[in-house]
């Protein structure tokens, strides 16, 4: 049963985590499409996924956030990985499942996920 | 969209865009009337009549990159292809309010899917913005007022993995109460 007494505790324990600054050297910006397009291709549980799995493997370095429409519709539901100094990645026709790989093999341990990039999966 | 919940997701990005500070949404389920009615309200920016007039055309958009906006034609469609009613009604600088019913028991009425997920999303990405979403179903209702939940946050970010599944869970048990 969730109960407000629940989200006290929580509460507590983050604020006494140590602060880790978001917008250090380190830090990787996942953005994923939310227009139209993208919630009817399959966007939320993607962003569902994206933010389970930060929170899991407690990844303060690492912040999801919604964009518009990118403009190639039928490649949504599209991820895009932007960590400073390297190049954005964008990946398309995403789903829960790819979403928690590129979590894993991309964010954790730094090896892109090529074949859910745009150059290889819209061949 | 497959799911209800989908197109209520949509429609309040629009009351986001619209830079509302006050986000309503209520689903109403009453299966002897068999009507299930979708309201999202918002004090935003609300539109003026002549917008208004046309927003439901697909190649109305305040968008600038596209000639398209469909959110709200694809509504539209969903609910009077159950034979519902669909209605929008705004004012410049106050707010705007979107209405969709939809006959309940109809075979192309979508699922209502995920609320839980929908509002995990729509708070996630807009902590600033207070959103009362309530669900009636029948005589019972259950209500999430982000409101309370960031009194007892007090300066904490609602944007934090483990509160996000808070949220979906105390949502997801909630609706499940007025189900059974």
């Amino acid at each position: 049963m969730k109960s407000l007494a629940e989200l006290e505790a929580i509460k507590n324990k983050i604020k006494n985590q140590v602060e880790i600054r978001r917008d250090s050297e380190d830090s990787i910006r996942i953005v994923v499409g939310m227009a139209t397009c993208g919630i009817a291709a399959g966007a939320r549980p993607v962003l569902s996924a994206l933010v389970e799995e930060v929170g899991k493997r407690n990844l303060a370095n690492v912040s999801v956030a919604q964009t518009g429409c990118i403009g190639m519709c039928r490649l949504e539901p599209i991820v895009e990985v932007y960590e400073a100094g390297k190049e954005r990645v964008t990946y398309v026709k995403m789903d829960e499942e790819k979403a928690r790989k590129v979590i894993a093999d991309h964010i954790v341990n730094g090896n892109i996920v090529t074949e859910f990039t745009i150059g290889v999966a819209d061949k | 969209m497959l799911e209800l919940s989908l197109h209520v997701l949509d429609i309040v990005n629009n009351s986001v865009k619209a830079k509302a500070e006050r986000i309503e949404i209520v689903i109403d389920e009453q299966i002897e009337k068999n009507i299930l009615s979708v309201t999202i309200r918002d004090n935003g920016c609300g539109m003026d009549e002549e917008f208004l007039k046309s927003v439901t055309d697909p190649f109305k958009t305040t968008r600038t990159t596209r000639k398209v906006g469909m959110g709200i034609s694809l509504f539209k469609a969903a609910s009077e292809a159950t034979g519902g009613n669909f209605s929008i009604s705004s004012q410049k600088n106050i707010g705007t309010e979107v209405v969709a019913t939809f006959t309940y028991d109809h075979i192309d009425r979508q699922p209502m899917g995920d609320m839980a997920e929908t509002m995990q999303t729509l708070v996630s990405s807009n902590e600033n913005i207070d959103f009362i979403y309530k669900h009636i179903r029948n005589e019972k209702e259950f209500l999430f007022d982000t409101a309370q939940i960031k009194e007892i946050l007090g300066d904490v970010s609602l944007n934090n993995p483990e509160i996000l599944v808070w949220i979906r869970e105390f949502i997801e048990e909630g609706l499940q109460e007025i189900n059974s």
